[in-house]
């Protein structure tokens, strides 16, 4: 067990890469900053839509924003002090590879399942030691407890691996807001170690 | 042969087969995988070249969209 003081020593100096800054990433970020996390790394092309609002971190007037930029402005209203990293921009393996290299873990946050292909393979690639938390299988809603994480080596990948957004199932706050949660849980538990492992009065 | 497929223990009839193999007999049906033998990643360039031997560790992921 840590003291909320020395989980924050803990995880300042610590980095965090994550990929894409939608419902997964946006979430996952906020998460991360309000434990204690200050180094991270974002990147996304896309701008603030409306039809964001339904599980993004965003507000109605930062719509037509650039999303790194609007989470950015919202990060720092948590935590001012936080050095951010950010890139507006689309994610190829080579930007992939140049910006995230030194991160202590990384999230993936994108929505396409080919680009959630193209990082793993990308990172494990050339970045085998580092650690991966995946998001797969977070449409519709209810079913709480059908999500999970599934670990494969250092790959840990958070969903019900089933539930893929369409037309007639859409992403939803509440249940991507669960995956996002599982994966900045995942990601502090990396980087401080498993909670058990602390002391015997947990048991 | 006797491998561990996503950390279960799986006895197959055949002694050596590609991953593409694999993915058939076990009905893989997902479009979008991340595969490693024994911690090494196999591309999909590699499916049908990359084999698959007795006491082998394979991982399979798969991914679906949304995010």
């Amino acid at each position: 067990m840590m003291t909320y003081k020395e989980i924050r020593e803990k995880l300042q100096n610590k980095k965090v890469g994550i990929a894409g800054v939608g419902g997964l990433g946006s979430n996952c970020a906020v998460s991360l900053v309000r434990v204690g996390v200050r180094r991270l790394v974002l990147a996304d092309f896309d701008i603030v839509d409306e039809s964001n609002l339904n599980r993004q971190f965003y507000f109605y007037d930062q719509i037509g924003m650039k999303k790194v930029k609007a989470l950015a402005d919202n990060l720092y209203r948590i935590n001012p002090y936080l050095e951010l990293t950010i890139f507006d921009k689309k994610l190829t393996p080579v930007e992939l590879l140049a910006n995230y290299s030194d991160c202590d873990v990384m999230i993936e946050a994108f929505d396409d399942s080919r680009e959630k292909q193209m990082l793993i393979e990308t990172m494990q690639d050339k970045f085998p030691n580092m650690p991966l938390i995946v998001g797969s299988g977070m449409a519709g809603w209810g079913e709480s407890n059908d999500i999970k994480i599934t670990k494969y080596d250092n790959i840990y990948i958070c969903g019900d691996s089933i539930s893929e957004v369409s037309e007639e199932l859409p992403p939803l706050g509440p249940r991507v807001g669960i995956v996002a949660n599982m994966q900045a849980n995942q990601a502090i538990e990396l980087l401080l170690g498993k909670m058990n492992e602390y002391g015997d009065n947990f048991k | 042969m006797e491998i561990t497929l996503n950390n279960r223990t799986e006895f197959l009839d055949l002694d050596n087969l590609t991953v593409n193999e694999l993915l058939k007999v076990k009905n893989f049906t997902f479009k979008m995988l991340v595969i490693k033998i024994n911690g090494r990643l196999i591309k999909k360039d590699q499916y049908n070249d990359a084999h698959i031997k007795d006491g082998d560790n394979v991982m399979v992921m798969h991914l679906i969209s949304g995010g």
